[in-house]
């Protein structure tokens, strides 16, 4: 196979991708928030749509405030109506995602005039179209894919939030009372972790398309949790799964002539198929005798 | 409003048809999701509605068209794969519940997604009404298809209501079940079908994505009216049904427009509605009593500073030691003053305030709950004499004469609270 600098574009920004959202992942996973990573990649659809109706352009940056507020308000939202309006967690996650999703495609058909913004599109993205979309500056200087630049920028936002949180986003995951005795504002890093997750929900959009996003937010890391439990090969590892995922999904897409993002989430689904049945609990006629790992607890 | 009597006089037989589909699918959506919702499985519904898109689309290139039966088997059985696999990986992996839900929920979906683009790109022309199942679309739904659904969801309804005791043992009290000899993991079984069942006729309407909130939104609202599960229930149906029959009306009002998201708005409403005001556990409601109970315990602590000052042999206290002895609280012992004055409990004399004959006897009454509870914490409890003021500054407002009594009783008519202090009494 010949370098091929279009399939190289997407892989690489494919990866990207993968590996902001898998880093991410790691943390709300850890928070037991995994659901919570999809109601907002749910959430963000009516600050999308009206950001867009105001600029008049997918790309503008009143799309990424709006979709970000959005996705604070649907955090706020579910933490309103637990501890409020006394909704069990669940259930606030359910009512919050599907209220704002509803809006969200109302408003498209109610803009449908003045918003080319395809639902379907929302979706399930469109990486394909990478390459065609370049971003050139007024004097004509041609700078690449305007998403592979989105998905850098984004990726250097997510490793420096995590470099610079690192302990306290540990703290916070782990013992939330202790890190409150220590003075850390275990509320306002919450906060952060969201907006940084609907940030890049946001940014992650167009090319990857939402049910690719939830996908990245959550298989990866659970799979990785199949095979360490602690933080730093967890990490690591997702960051490989992310790279993987982006290789084979477009090659498959590419062979089966599919959609990449789905692809990709197939991919994820294989790998964490297969490290369940490998790591997982094994069935009792599959054990066999139990053999003792340490004789006499020494 | 002629497009208004025209839908709700049900002229048009096709109209007809189509709100008695959403009503039968509103109430089987609503029961097995209360149940669910009760569960605390309401993610679960989510997870599965997501998981039968790759069976919709593995049924229709079975059958090579739209063709409900294939369609409605082939959501049937990945819905079912996905709840094996959810519970599956519960038992046999360490992830946490949500975590398993989210990661099923994508996967399938993704994998679903992958399908719709061929079948897309394979140029079949009845492909377009597939795009009905991501978003819904209850008008367009035909007679055909509604006979296979309605008939579905009366089998949903009819199996809930013959089998209610059943699954009402699956979501209180399972060990017991257990026990007294019912199968409960038939039972459970059973209502893992019936939900997929649902999930998979509810789609027709509401669409993969929202589906959730059929199951999960009319619960939750009719939870907050009523602790008893047939009247829960009923008012879940009702929300259900109501808001699906409003939605499917704006869609025929405005055609551009999907049923799916209004019915889900329209549900929305209704359980933000519930939230706030329903009696009991509403949010207002409990705001009102908690400022109602907040002004007892000030009106308590100002018939206490003054039934202490008496001890000391003041006749009264000027309104000014009165906002020394509780800092930074003026307006609320203004307000005090007020009640107080009203109910006569304490009369005002420019700012000498001395407490009436029947306000000795409730202060006395308070600051002897007070001591009593002191005395019991420190004599029962073991608690040292320093340590038991907070607890009886609580209590002193929450203990019933029943309780006084009680405690006179134990503590045998006591004298003395641990502090040295008299504990008051009526002089009979």
């Amino acid at each position: 196979m010949t370098f091929d600098s279009n399939a190289f574009l997407i892989i690489f920004t494919g990866s990207l991708i993968a590996i902001s959202c898998g880093f991410l992942g790691v943390f709300m996973m850890l928070r037991k928030m995994s659901m919570t990573g999809d109601a907002i990649s749910h959430a963000v659809l009516p600050g999308i749509v009206i950001g867009f109706f105001v600029s008049g352009s997918q790309r503008s940056l009143e799309v990424i405030i709006g979709a970000g507020l959005l996705g604070i308000l649907a955090t706020l939202m579910i933490d309103w109506l637990r501890k409020k309006a006394r909704v069990q967690l669940d259930a606030s996650i359910g009512i919050t995602f599907t209220l704002l999703f509803a809006i969200g495609i109302i408003l498209i058909n109610l803009l449908a005039y003045k918003v080319d913004l395809d639902q379907e599109c929302v979706l399930y993205g469109e990486i394909a179209y990478l390459p065609i979309d370049s971003w050139i500056t007024k004097s004509g200087l041609n700078l690449g894919p305007r998403i592979t630049w989105l998905a850098a920028l984004n990726f250097m936002f997510v490793v420096g939030f995590i470099y610079l949180l690192y302990k306290e986003l540990i703290l916070t995951s782990f013992d939330e009372s202790f890190s409150s005795v220590m003075g850390i504002p275990a509320k306002g890093i919450n906060l952060a972790l969201m907006s940084i997750v609907s940030y890049t929900t946001v940014s992650s959009f167009e090319s990857v398309g939402a049910i690719l996003v939830v996908a990245l937010l959550v298989v990866p890391p659970a799979t990785s949790f199949l095979w360490t439990k602690s933080l730093m090969p967890l990490l690591k590892l997702t960051a490989v799964l992310g790279i993987l995922i982006a290789l084979l999904g477009y090659y498959l897409a590419y062979w089966f002539d599919s959609s990449i993002a789905g692809m990709m989430v197939t991919v994820a689904g294989i790998f964490f198929g297969i490290s369940v049945l490998i790591q997982g609990k094994r069935p009792f006629w599959a054990k066999g005798t139990s053999t003792v790992n340490q004789p006499f607890g020494i | 409003m002629e497009d208004f009597i025209y839908f709700f006089t049900f002229q048009d037989p096709s109209i007809a048809w189509v709100v008695l589909g959403i009503t039968l699918l509103g109430i089987g959506s609503a029961y097995v999701g209360t149940f669910s919702f009760l569960d605390k499985k309401a993610l679960l519904g989510d997870a599965i509605s997501h998981a039968v898109l790759p069976g919709i689309c593995l049924g229709f290139m079975l059958a090579g068209e739209k063709n409900p039966v294939y369609i409605v088997t082939g959501a049937f059985l990945s819905g079912a794969l996905a709840t094996f696999m959810s519970s599956w990986l519960k038992r046999n992996t360490k992830l946490s519940e949500d975590t398993i839900i989210a990661t099923i929920l994508s996967v399938f979906f993704g994998f679903g997604i992958v399908l719709l683009t061929a079948l897309q790109k394979s140029g079949n022309p009845e492909i377009a009404g597939l795009n009905s199942f991501i978003f819904g679309n209850a008008i367009g739904i035909s007679e055909s298809d509604l006979m296979l659904y309605g008939g579905l969801s009366i089998l949903i309804i009819l199996v809930l209501t013959v089998m209610l005791k059943e699954f009402r043992l699956m979501v209180f009290d399972p060990e017991y079940g257990k026990a007294i000899g019912f199968p409960m993991k038939t039972i459970s079984f059973l209502f893992n079908v019936l939900m997929i069942l649902a999930v998979v006729i509810g789609i027709q309407a509401i669409g993969v994505v929202l589906m959730a909130a059929l199951l999960i939104t009319p619960g939750a609202a009719a939870r907050f009216w009523t602790d008893r599960l047939n009247p829960l229930l009923i008012l879940a149906a009702f929300f259900s049904v109501l808001s699906g029959i409003l939605g499917t009306y704006v869609s025929f009002v405005l055609p551009q427009m999907p049923t799916g998201p209004w019915v889900v708005v329209f549900l929305s409403l209704f359980a933000l509605i519930s939230f706030l005001i329903s009696p009991k556990s509403g949010m207002l409601f409990r705001y009102f009593a908690r400022k109602k109970y907040l002004r007892k315990t000030h009106r308590d602590h100002l018939m206490k500073a003054l039934y202490k000052a008496r001890e000391e042999g003041k006749r009264g206290l000027t309104i000014e030691e009165i906002y020394q002895l509780y800092p930074y609280q003026k307006s609320e012992i203004d307000q005090s003053i007020l009640d107080l004055i009203k109910s006569d409990f304490i009369s005002k004399n420019q700012s000498f305030i001395i407490l009436s004959e029947q306000g000795i006897s409730d202060a006395m009454r308070i600051v002897r709950l007070h001591r009593l509870w002191e005395l019991y914490l420190n004599e029962s409890m073991n608690i040292a004499p320093d340590h038991v003021h907070d607890s009886a500054e609580q209590l002193e407002h929450l203990l019933t004469p029943e309780l006084e009594a009680l405690l006179e009783k134990r503590l045998n008519y006591p004298t003395l609270d641990p502090h040295q202090e008299t504990i008051p009494r009526e002089k009979s």
